[in-house]
């Protein structure tokens, strides 16, 4: 069903008096998942049917919670793509970000307290996207550009850091990506709430819909006194900001900080955020479907790894998979 | 050649859109299509370009029933459109545009001057040999530019070719230009569609005039056996006694004065004031200098050199932001280019301009939003009153009031309006006027620029006329003419 004969069926649902029931129609309208994300959700559901019944060892407890901490550095990376994207932007710099704040808070723990260490990291990751953010918003440069020559420049910081890995020295810091409060991670929860505030950020905030309305057309919310290149910054800014906690997390998972990790962490972002409904052209694109993008990649990826199905092999069906949700997106759209 | 559609129906997500249309067009014949924004003219261009199939109903040509599977099917048929979105490639030349996919080839390479020829002799055709098929297109005018889209049409020899709204961006000889080479394809058999909501043309060039309205055809008329009134109220389902509504000007306290504002190369020395309460026009051929005008006064772009004083008081808008702080609003010309982000819903586009000032502490009063949204609807009568619409389904009158939507919230104490009636029906032109009129009641002081002579005596106080970057005239709109408006912006003697 489209979105149109949603909200049609949604109109009739609310009664003649349209004039009278709007706003809590809307309000009602909001809570209700787009169409792209019931399919999703649906898509998701049945995998996990089909899993559920097939393998033995997919619906433990154990699978469960190693699933949802494997769903944290896309779905955090996602989180800030998606707000990149819906200003028609592109960030590839985050696998980078990725590396570069894991190393750091890695190293930085052993002088440090802690939370100092892991702030020090973060601001680090706000700074990188910052410094995408001005290039592209103040200096009008190309997104892709931008964040391709920052990719390279970021990486290069991180070896310069440290060559070798780093093997944290405070069993604190593994606390926050290894620990579960019951079944679920901890990592998970974080990772939740910052989708959580994401939404809030899109749905309920002048920020966020300048920064769908920049997409969509630019000229137009410029003349309506929308402040373009601030909002550009903030987009890019926040992206580095979640980079930074996906490279924290993932060090503190792992136990040992690599400056070599997160190489292709951005195409998952991107395809979780495009599979979730996103346009890459900009002012497209809802954090429930890009949450829902990411479920179903980190399904797929659990499960064929589950079936030992070889990498190479996962690799082509998650290509295939990518390249169905669009086309079934493209048939919703021309319905509109 | 005929051509025969009967019952058509098409539905765009839940909306029916064309409830049963009948429509006959023949070869030699001008057939013209007159509508309010809304009325389905351009979904029934859709579907006789092939670029929609019908839900319902049958195409007969000749007789025979047809059946248009995609836009080739109809081309491959020699049926052309002109849509009134431009569809150029603005970084290829003119002869690339018009020959698209079809250049003379010799030797397996592309023979340029056996094309650049082909072309100039299609220019000369249609009148407009002084168009450079080697120019590209992107830096001809839009009136050129529609041309060219026409000449495009007529590279492979026409059975049927439908104009949408051509003149939209032609006026004075280029259209007359345009009229002969449709009266010469009427000569050569060409059935031809004009769709249009400007009665004058339409009265003009067809030889019959079908009135659609909310999807269904009213009736179809004769030229010579009817009268604009009348093709009004069958297109507004009601009579319009009155376009514009009488003013009488009581200029309160002077609200706005612009002193001396230059734009290197666009305008120069342009001054001028606006009083509270009154509607002031500005008239001016395109490329006068009239919008320029209008986005450095709202903070758009940078003036070179001049002042704009609010209240007597010298004041600096560096961003659109700042303007509309202090008041000033601007509804600029192209809506679907600067006024709207097509994507997103009624809301939202009606609120872009006053979503920080109903935030709390960053967070959007949804409540006041949808409020503010309803009471828009309402006054405006925005139709389908639905705030979560996407705009780019509503007709373009619609979207205009989205617009004017947006700019109201903003409690504005100057209004400009930079052709707030192009592309808009003749109900809500009518409607607009009369908003216009409302808000000087209660002080506002309004800058109505515009290419239609018409209006810009009918709906104004007074009219300030621009040439070549200029402002040249000045007269009060009950003691002047057309004409010698007309001739201040052409610089003739009247």
């Amino acid at each position: 069903m489209t979105e149109q004969q949603t909200s049609a069926v949604l109109d009739t649902v609310s009664g003649e008096a349209a004039g009278v029931t709007a706003p809590a129609s809307a309000r009602w309208r909001a809570a209700v998942p787009s169409p792209t994300v019931l399919v999703l959700i649906g898509a998701a559901v049945a995998i996990v049917v089909v899993a559920g019944v097939t393998n033995d060892s997919f619906l433990t407890e154990g699978n469960m919670t190693n699933l949802l901490r494997q769903m944290v550095s896309t779905g955090l990376l996602a989180l800030g793509m998606l707000l990149v994207i819906l200003t028609g932007g592109i960030d590839l710099s985050v696998g980078s970000v990725v590396a570069l704040t894991g190393i750091m808070s890695a190293g930085l723990v052993s002088g440090l307290p802690l939370p100092l260490a892991i702030l020090v990291a973060i601001v680090v990751g706000v700074l990188c996207g910052t410094v995408n953010g001005v290039m592209v918003a103040r200096f009008s440069l190309a997104p892709f550009v931008v964040t391709l020559a920052s990719m390279t420049t970021f990486r290069g910081l991180t070896y310069v850091y440290s060559k070798t890995p780093i093997t944290p020295t405070s069993p604190d810091f593994l606390t926050l990506g290894s620990q579960n409060v019951g079944p679920i991670p901890i990592a998970a929860i974080i990772t939740l709430v910052m989708f959580a505030l994401g939404w809030v950020l899109i749905n309920r905030t002048s920020a966020g819909r300048a920064l769908l309305g920049i997409g969509g057309n630019r000229e137009a919310v410029r003349l309506a006194g929308v402040k373009v290149q601030r909002h550009l910054v903030l987009a890019y800014a926040l992206s580095g900001l979640c980079a930074a906690v996906a490279g924290v997390i993932l060090a503190s998972r792992v136990g040992i900080a690599q400056p070599s990790v997160g190489q292709g962490f951005e195409l998952d972002a991107i395809a979780a955020c495009v599979i979730g409904g996103a346009s890459l052209s900009g002012g497209r694109g809802t954090i429930g479907g890009t949450l829902a993008g990411v479920v179903l990649l980190g399904l797929i990826d659990n499960l064929l790894s589950l079936y030992d199905v070889q990498s190479y092999w996962q690799q082509v069906l998650k290509g295939l998979i990518i390249a169905v949700a669009i086309l079934v997106r493209r048939g919703e759209r021309q319905n509109t | 050649m005929k051509l025969e559609l009967r019952g058509v129906r098409k539905r765009y997500g839940g909306v029916e859109v064309l409830h049963g249309v009948d429509l006959t067009a023949e070869g030699g014949r001008v057939l013209a299509i007159a509508g309010a924004n809304g009325a389905g003219k351009s979904t029934l261009i859709k579907v006789l370009a092939g670029a929609v199939p019908l839900d319902d109903g049958e195409i007969l040509l000749d007789g025979e029933p047809l059946t248009l599977r995609g836009p080739e099917d109809a081309q491959g048929l020699g049926f052309r459109t002109v849509y009134q979105e431009l569809s150029l490639v603005p970084q290829m030349t003119v002869t690339e545009n018009v020959l698209l996919g079809a250049l003379p080839t010799k030797r397996g390479l592309v023979d340029w001057s056996a094309a650049h020829a082909r072309v100039r002799a299609l220019l000369e055709e249609i009148g407009f040999a002084d168009i450079d098929p080697r120019v590209r297109a992107g830096r001809l005018s839009v009136a050129r530019q529609q041309m060219v889209e026409i000449a495009k049409a007529l590279a492979v020899e026409p059975r049927m070719l439908v104009l949408d709204e051509p003149s939209a961006v032609l006026a004075g000889t280029d259209l007359d230009r345009l009229f002969d080479l449709i009266r010469r394809l009427r000569e050569r058999g060409v059935a031809i569609l004009y769709v249009s909501h400007r009665l004058a043309e339409v009265m003009e060039i067809s030889d019959s005039i079908t009135v659609i309205k909310d999807g269904r055809v009213v009736d179809t008329l004769t030229p010579a056996r009817t009268s604009e009134d009348e093709i009004i109220a069958l297109m507004a389902g009601r009579r319009l006694e009155q376009i514009y509504p009488d003013r009488v000007p009581e200029p309160g306290k002077p609200l706005l004065s612009v002193r001396g504002l230059s734009r290197d190369g666009v305008f120069d020395d342009v001054s001028f004031d606006l009083a509270a309460g009154e509607i002031v026009g500005m008239f001016g051929l395109v490329g006068s200098g009239r919008s320029e005008v209008a986005r450095c006064v709202f903070g758009a772009d940078r003036p070179t050199s001049g002042t704009v004083e609010l209240d007597g008081a010298v004041t600096r808008f560096r961003t659109p932001g700042d303007a509309i702080g202090a008041g000033v609003a601007l509804v600029t010309e192209d809506r679907k280019h600067s006024g709207l982000v097509l994507g997103m819903d009624v809301t939202d586009n009606t609120t872009f301009a006053t979503m920080a000032r109903i935030s709390r502490a960053g967070l959007l009063d949804t409540r006041r939003r949808a409020a503010n949204v309803q009471d828009m609807i309402e006054r405006l009568g925005i139709h389908p009153p639905r705030p979560e619409m996407p705009v780019r389904h509503l007709s373009g009158g619609n979207q205009q009031k989205v617009v004017l939507a947006k700019w109201l919230l903003t409690r504005p104490r100057v209004l400009i309006l930079d052709e707030p009636t192009r592309g808009v029906d003749m109900a809500t032109r009518v409607d607009i006027y009369r908003m216009i009129d409302e808000l000087t009641r209660e002080g506002v002081a309004i800058l109505l620029i515009s290419s239609d002579l018409t209006e810009v005596l009918g709906a104004t106080d007074r009219v300030l006329v621009m040439r070549g970057g200029r402002l040249v005239a000045e007269v009060g709109s009950a003691d002047t003419t057309e004409d010698e408006v007309l001739a201040h912006s052409v610089g003739v003697a009247a």
